[in-house]
């Protein structure tokens, strides 16, 4: 059974006046344990789709459904369950709370799922130890490098142990030693079984995954293997205009 | 619980982190806070001291004067013409509701004690005066009854004629002094009541038997007439009804005609306590007025400083939602957020208002009494009032939509 199966997927905004069709109809399997990049450039319509693969956001139409569960028609809460439990986020931006130290910032998602402050400790340290900054837990962001940060960042995203992490342009603030460092971890956590889907623009990045999914105009352009074999249909961007 | 307890340890961490601006935004619920505790502690104490007062001069009593008179269109005022005898009252003494009766004629008078002199009230006065009035003695005892009867040159001395005539220190009982030249026994000094509703030193007075005053000291026009007749009703509720028997009673054995005017006036005790209960009902309105504005003008500026927060902060919120915090998490946290400055600040300002109100009664000598209820309900206000305000920048940041709350610079 497919990890994310997305059927269709449709995302109109309202504009003003205007209808904005950020998402045309995109259908997508991901198996688990795969490690997929989607390209595209700015309003292709890649970050609406991680908002709705990531459970922040809910499709206008088709269906998305995560491990099984149609996740298109849940409400609020459950989303919030889902995110925090299964999904991990990975920013450009990093996304630390300031003035927090690393060692809270890990424990967060765990703080909301309701674990006893002793064991939250206990886990968000070994998910600091992962990425390798156990000695750093006691630093507040500002105090780290960005590779140091977005690592605490990486380590937050999977101390729930989750089933995806979905890094959105993970290097884009990056210099290119602390870009090949972060990738490295991501590919490491891959190996040891978690999903990861990875939004950028740069190609040397989506080298990284196993998998590219190019999208434009809100459809995916093509969906190939890292030999470029295409794996899924490709729905011309002809057939849908 | 734990989340609980760990939202607000995050809220005291938040708040530390601009002390400056929390401790501004606390300032309004401080001040309020403060200034009405110490305003009612300096209100319940005056309004305590005053009722002391009130009961000083006996409870539930009723005072008949005898009347002003109109004498050839000359009005004569209260104690004009003699027209209230012992008779009169031994009568009134038949209402039921009347427990205890007494009268008294009062004449100033130079007194002496050895080398020492003093101006003074001195009132001839029957036992059951005494007992209404509520006076007791330090040393010493009341006149007996034969002392009474036969009238014996005995006398009872008020503390500020004790603190004048003898030395600190010294009992007065059983000491001599001179009233009109008259050598008096002291047979008993008398507790001090301090000063009446009108300022005039109450223990500024010696008592002797009416009957002496009377035929020995004063001197009288006809026995049996006296300055002011005491009567002290079984409860307050039935003094109205008293007043109205007395009236009733005195007209009658007066022979007084519909027509005209009474010739004695009754003084209901209840009247003097309306008066000052008034003054402190509108007293507490006013309070509330000012705990109200206060609290208000506090509670705005908690949700200003929240709204502020909340903008500064939207990022952090789309972090939290992110990672699966509920829109319930980030309203409770703002809300705690709201009520741990207010509460804080009703805190601070109930130590204020304490502080205030001791330094009132230590530096002033005006006299407070804080109460525990007060404090609470204070401290209980500042607190609902950051539940109130912080609602509606809770709500706000709990309604945030995660992705645009990442996004935000």
């Amino acid at each position: 059974m497919s990890l994310i199966v997305c059927r269709d997927l449709v995302k109109t905004y309202r504009l003003g006046e205007m209808d904005v069709h950020a998402l045309r109809g995109v259908s997508l399997k991901i198996d688990a344990g795969g490690f997929v990049a989607v390209m595209g450039a700015s309003g292709s319509g890649k970050s609406t789709l991680m908002n709705i693969v990531g459970c922040l956001d809910v499709p206008t139409g088709g269906t998305y459904s995560l491990e099984g569960t149609d996740v298109s028609t849940l409400g609020e809460n459950r989303l919030a369950e889902i995110r925090n439990s299964k999904i991990g986020f990975v920013f450009q931006n990093f996304n630390l709370i300031t003035r927090t130290t690393a060692m809270e910032n890990v424990q967060l998602p765990l703080f909301y799922k309701g674990i006893p402050s002793r064991e939250q400790k206990a886990m968000a340290l070994r998910a600091l130890e992962r990425v390798g900054l156990a000695d750093r837990q006691r630093h507040h962001p500002a105090q780290l490098s960005g590779g140091q940060q977005q690592r605490v960042a990486i380590a937050r995203a999977l101390v729930t142990n989750p089933s995806i992490i979905l890094a959105d342009e993970p290097t884009g603030n990056l210099d290119s030693q602390a870009s090949r460092e972060i990738m490295e971890t991501l590919t490491q956590l891959n190996r040891e079984g978690i999903t990861i889907i990875l939004v950028t623009h740069e190609a040397d990045i989506a080298g990284y995954a196993r998998r590219t999914i190019m999208m434009k105009d809100g459809v995916i352009l093509s969906d190939r293997d890292a030999g470029g074999v295409a794996i899924a249909r490709v729905v011309p961007l002809e057939a849908r205009v | 619980m734990n989340f609980l307890l760990m939202t607000v340890l995050v809220a005291f961490r938040v708040l530390g982190r601009h002390r400056m601006r929390s401790a501004l935004t606390m300032l309004g619920i401080i001040i309020g806070v403060g200034a009405v505790i110490a305003m009612v502690s300096i209100g319940e104490g005056a309004k305590a001291a005053v009722q002391a007062q009130i009961a000083s001069f006996g409870t539930n009593v009723i005072t008949v004067l005898p009347g002003a008179t109109t004498v050839s269109g000359v009005r004569t005022g209260h104690g004009g013409m003699v027209t209230l005898t012992v008779a009169d009252i031994e009568e009134l003494k038949k209402i039921p509701a009347v427990t205890e009766v007494g009268w008294s004629r009062r004449d100033t008078m130079q007194i002496i004690h050895e080398n020492k002199n003093w101006f003074t009230t001195v009132n001839g006065v029957t036992s059951g005066y005494l007992t209404i009035r509520g006076w007791s003695t330090v040393s010493g005892d009341f006149f007996t009854q034969t002392e009474m009867d036969s009238g014996a040159k005995v006398v009872l001395l008020g503390n500020t004629i004790v603190n004048n005539l003898f030395e600190p220190g010294e009992d007065p009982v059983g000491a001599t002094i001179r009233i009109k030249n008259i050598p008096f026994k002291v047979v008993g000094a008398l507790d001090a009541k301090g000063y009446d509703t009108r300022g005039a030193d109450q223990d500024d007075v010696v008592f002797i038997p009416f009957t002496t005053a009377e035929r020995k000291v004063m001197g009288t026009k006809f026995l049996g007439s006296i300055g002011a007749g005491f009567l002290s009703a079984e409860s307050p509720e039935q003094m109205p009804q008293v007043v109205d028997e007395v009236k009733r009673i005195l007209r009658q054995r007066h022979k007084l005609r519909p027509d005209k005017d009474d010739d004695f006036t009754v003084r209901n005790q209840l009247d003097i306590a309306k008066v000052q209960e008034g003054t402190s009902e509108s007293m507490k309105l006013l309070l509330l007025a000012v705990a109200s504005i206060s609290l208000l003008v506090g509670g705005i500026g908690i949700m200003n400083i929240l709204l502020v927060s909340v903008t500064e902060r939207t990022r952090e919120i789309g972090i939290r939602m992110a990672v699966g915090a509920k829109r319930r998490h980030i309203l409770l946290q703002f809300l705690v957020e709201a009520v741990v400055l207010s509460a804080m600040g009703g805190l601070i300002g109930v130590g204020f208002g304490v502080g205030g109100a001791k330094a009132a009664s230590n530096v002033a000598g005006w006299p407070t009494i804080i109460s525990g209820d007060i404090l609470l309900i204070a401290f209980g206000f500042s607190a609902l009032v950051g539940v109130f305000f912080g609602l509606y920048p809770a709500n706000k940041a709990s309604r945030l939509n995660p992705i645009e709350a990442l996004r935000y610079e």
